[in-house]
């Protein structure tokens, strides 16, 4: 593997994981293609800058994406890669 | 008069409901799309020269095959070719906005883009180019604020004016970059040599990007092997070089081509600050008292509803009754007597015991407006997912069991809300299980004839509790049988709160309460006339009736008739509840409104006065009965067969006599069930 790959994917962590007031930059969304293409239509493409408005632990996420405010489960916060 | 036909596409939040209000005014008709509870709106209006027809397409966000919603949308530019393709768009969230525009643009439709509430943008700081940025989409963009009621004659004019213009081959679209421009060749150079008719209708370009987008529904018009081999290669292909899957990249292709356009014609003089939307949410949203907050709100939802819908309910029964009284009255002695009886029990007994609930209706509706119009709604669902999620429904299925309390025809109706259509169909067949307000005149029959005072609050309580404890093991049974399936993730958009505007609610309870009095009325008048027959005929032999009173008669008519005959034909099937021919057939009578089982009971003891107020109805109950048989008949009552109302509701709102029928059965099969284990256990106990 490419070692700068390498340190891509060392820095990749779930978003579930940031916490609130932070801003992170979208790397990839592990999940089907049916939730990969509502994600993306809502604006949560790959590079997309997300700001996390709150990390309701447990429970929804809260986060703006493209001046839009939106909500995710928590599960779906898992499944998306950001750095 | 040149007549044109324009469709309506926006997200959700953008406003595009408002914009239609505004287009149209009360011009509207309300159905559903063939086979879907999705609701399909179609309103008029005439400007200058030319009739123009409205179609309201479901809000979505993009136009995948994902949802029904995005197919139908998708479906209606596609198969009916509007004449024009209005995108309403919020203009203070553009970039997002503009997705679906991008989608649409790829349809060749003529289109004019509603740049709606402008005045928020510009409050937000947002200064735009339109000239520049009409340019690059190639179409007409106007200014609209759509709950204020601006910017009507100038869309008017830009859609009018658009469907007369020549079409032009677009200048500026999408492109997705050499690797995929590329395969987009080929695919469309694989099609050029078949399915002419197919590629006709849908454009070689648009379904060569939805075939590498793999586009279940698009996949499945296409039945050439070489064209899927072509397209099977380049997904490929293009996942190995791009490292993804070619829709992301193209997703990400058309926000590329939307910030190019943005980044040339807007100019945002603000960053986005923590604005009023954000401090409303730290409160209604928060941990603490996010709950509080709401289940406040859904009493006073509740109370409105129910309480001061209770007077006007009131007086509309009054009505019915004074009209019922007058036909009696009036009717010439002697004479076809049979058709005063289906007037007054059959057709204003029927339908003007569906049309008492008219206010209940139109106040459940205004208060659903309020909070969706403010932006509550999803909230709400935020709040109380956490909770349904956990048996396996959507946090906004608590609204419409929340209202089954009340009555279950409007809670089937608000499941309307529900976007997700296994969601709505489990939320729809457990919602009788509530106990509503009709079946409370059974229980305060039943608990206290058979038990003491200090036993009947905890008994009422539990009839209520055994009622919701069994809606939630039924939603959790039909989301892993019947409704299996992902639940959806949760994914939602908090749109910012907003001050609701008083047409716009309005419209939407008249519509939805026009709906009701419309479907409901003409099933349950048949229905409701169908089971006067039924408990009317045949009629006894005169003989049997002479010297009795008046009540020992119509004891008799009952018993006589074909409920009281099937009444008494299933006794046997109901002797192992504890239950004889009387209960039977008051069960039967109780399928055209839950109360009718107390005022048959009342029939068939032939007691003067068939209400719950009636001490000598109890005191026979008692007689004859033991409290468990009293507790048997209650669970019986709370679970099995909804009503005829709720049972047409079902059939209107699932688009299904089958969904409706399989409720009925359902629900009544579980009581049977349940009610013959506690009753043969409760034996051996008691």
């Amino acid at each position: 593997m490419n070692p700068s790959v390498e340190v891509k994917e060392r820095q990749m962590r779930p978003l579930s994981t940031a916490k609130a007031g932070e801003k992170v930059r979208l790397v990839r969304i592990d999940a089907g293609r049916g939730l990969n293409s509502r994600l993306a239509s809502m604006g949560l493409v790959p590079n997309v800058e997300l700001k996390v408005v709150s990390n309701g632990h447990p429970g929804p996420f809260v986060l703006i994406v493209k001046e839009a405010k939106v909500v995710l489960g928590r599960g779906v916060a898992q499944k998306i890669l950001v750095k | 008069m040149k007549s044109i036909r324009v469709a309506l596409a926006g997200n959700p939040n953008s406003g595009k409901t408002s914009v239609f209000n505004m287009l149209t005014g009360a011009r509207q008709h309300v159905g559903n799309y063939p086979g879907v509870t999705v609701e399909k709106k179609e309103g008029q209006c005439t400007h200058r020269d030319w009739r123009i027809t409205f179609v309201d397409l479901p809000g979505t966000y993009s136009l995948t095959a994902y949802s029904a919603e995005e197919l139908i949308a998708r479906n209606h530019i596609q198969e009916d070719r509007p004449d024009v393709v209005v995108d309403v768009v919020d203009a203070s969230n553009l970039e997002r906005n503009l997705y679906l525009a991008t989608q649409i643009m790829e349809m060749n439709v003529p289109m004019v883009l509603a740049f709606n509430m402008s005045d928020l943008a510009e409050r937000r700081g947002l200064k735009f180019d339109l000239d520049q940025l009409s340019h690059l989409l190639e179409m007409r963009i106007v200014p609209t604020v759509g709950n204020k009621g601006q910017g009507r004659t100038e869309l008017l004019d830009a859609i009018v004016e658009t469907a007369a213009a020549e079409r032009r081959e677009r200048v500026h679209r999408v492109t997705y970059g050499q690797e995929i421009e590329d395969k987009l060749i080929q695919i469309q150079q694989a099609l050029d040599k078949t399915n002419s008719e197919v590629v006709a209708r849908y454009g070689r370009r648009w379904l060569a990007i939805k075939l590498l987008e793999q586009d279940e529904d698009v996949m499945s018009k296409i039945h050439d092997r070489q064209v899927l081999e072509v397209v099977g290669r380049s997904v490929a292909h293009l996942r190995t070089i791009l490292g993804d899957e070619p829709e992301i990249v193209m997703a990400d292709r058309r926000y590329g081509f939307i910030s190019g356009a943005c980044q040339e014609t807007i100019q945002s003089s603000v960053e986005r600050r923590h604005d009023v939307s954000d401090t409303i949410d730290a409160v209604v949203t928060s941990r603490v008292l996010g709950l509080p907050i709401f289940l406040l709100l859904m009493y006073v939802v509740f109370f409105l509803t129910f309480k001061i819908g209770s007077y006007p309910m009131d007086w509309l029964e009054a009505l019915f009754g004074m009209l019922a009284d007058a036909i009696t009255r009036h009717w010439p002695e002697g004479h076809a007597e049979w058709l005063r009886s289906l007037l007054v029990e059959g057709v204003i007994g029927g339908v003007g015991g569906v049309l008492v609930f008219l206010p209940n209706i139109l106040l459940l509706f205004m208060a659903i407006a309020l909070l969706e119009d403010s932006g509550y709604m999803a909230r709400a669902a935020f709040v109380m997912d956490r909770i349904m999620h956990k048996i396996g429904l959507h946090g906004k299925s608590f609204i419409p069991m929340l209202i089954g309390f009340g009555c279950s025809v409007p809670a089937i109706m608000a499941a309307r809300i529900l976007e997700n259509r296994r969601n709505q169909l489990t939320t729809i067949m457990v919602v009788p299980l509530m106990s509503c307000g009709a079946r409370l005149t059974i229980y305060s029959l039943f608990i206290p004839a058979f038990f003491r005072p200090h036993w009947q609050g905890p008994m009422l309580w539990l009839i209520y509790l055994i009622g919701i404890v069994l809606g939630i093991i039924v939603a959790k049974v039909l989301r892993l049988t019947v409704f299996r399936g992902q639940t959806m993730p949760f994914v939602m958009e908090l749109p910012p709160y907003r001050m609701p505007t008083s047409k716009s609610v309005f419209v939407h309870t008249w519509q939805r309460g026009w709906l009701y009095i419309r479907k409901a009325g003409t099933v349950i008048l048949a229905v409701s006339i169908a089971l006067w027959f039924a408990m009317n005929f045949p009629k006894p032999p005169a003989d049997r009736l002479e010297g009795r009173s008046a009540q020992e008669a119509r004891q008799e008519g009952l018993r006589h008739s074909m409920v009281g005959r099937v009444g008494l034909a299933v006794e046997p099937l109901l002797r192992p509840l504890g239950f004889d021919w009387r209960i039977g057939t008051a069960l039967i009578g109780s399928v055209a409104a839950k109360e009718l089982f107390v005022s048959q009971l009342g029939i068939i003891y032939a007691v003067e006065s068939p209400d719950e107020e009636a001490p000598s109805l109890r005191e026979q109950l008692r007689a004859d009965y033991t409290p468990l048989v009293g507790f048997c008949a209650m669970l019986f009552c709370l679970i099995s067969a909804p009503c005829i109302a709720t049972v047409a509701m079902t059939r209107q709102e699932t688009n299904s006599w089958g969904w409706a029928l399989f409720q009925f059965f359902g629900l009544t099969g579980l009581a049977y069930v349940l009610t013959l284990l506690v009753y043969q256990v409760g034996r051996l106990w008691l």
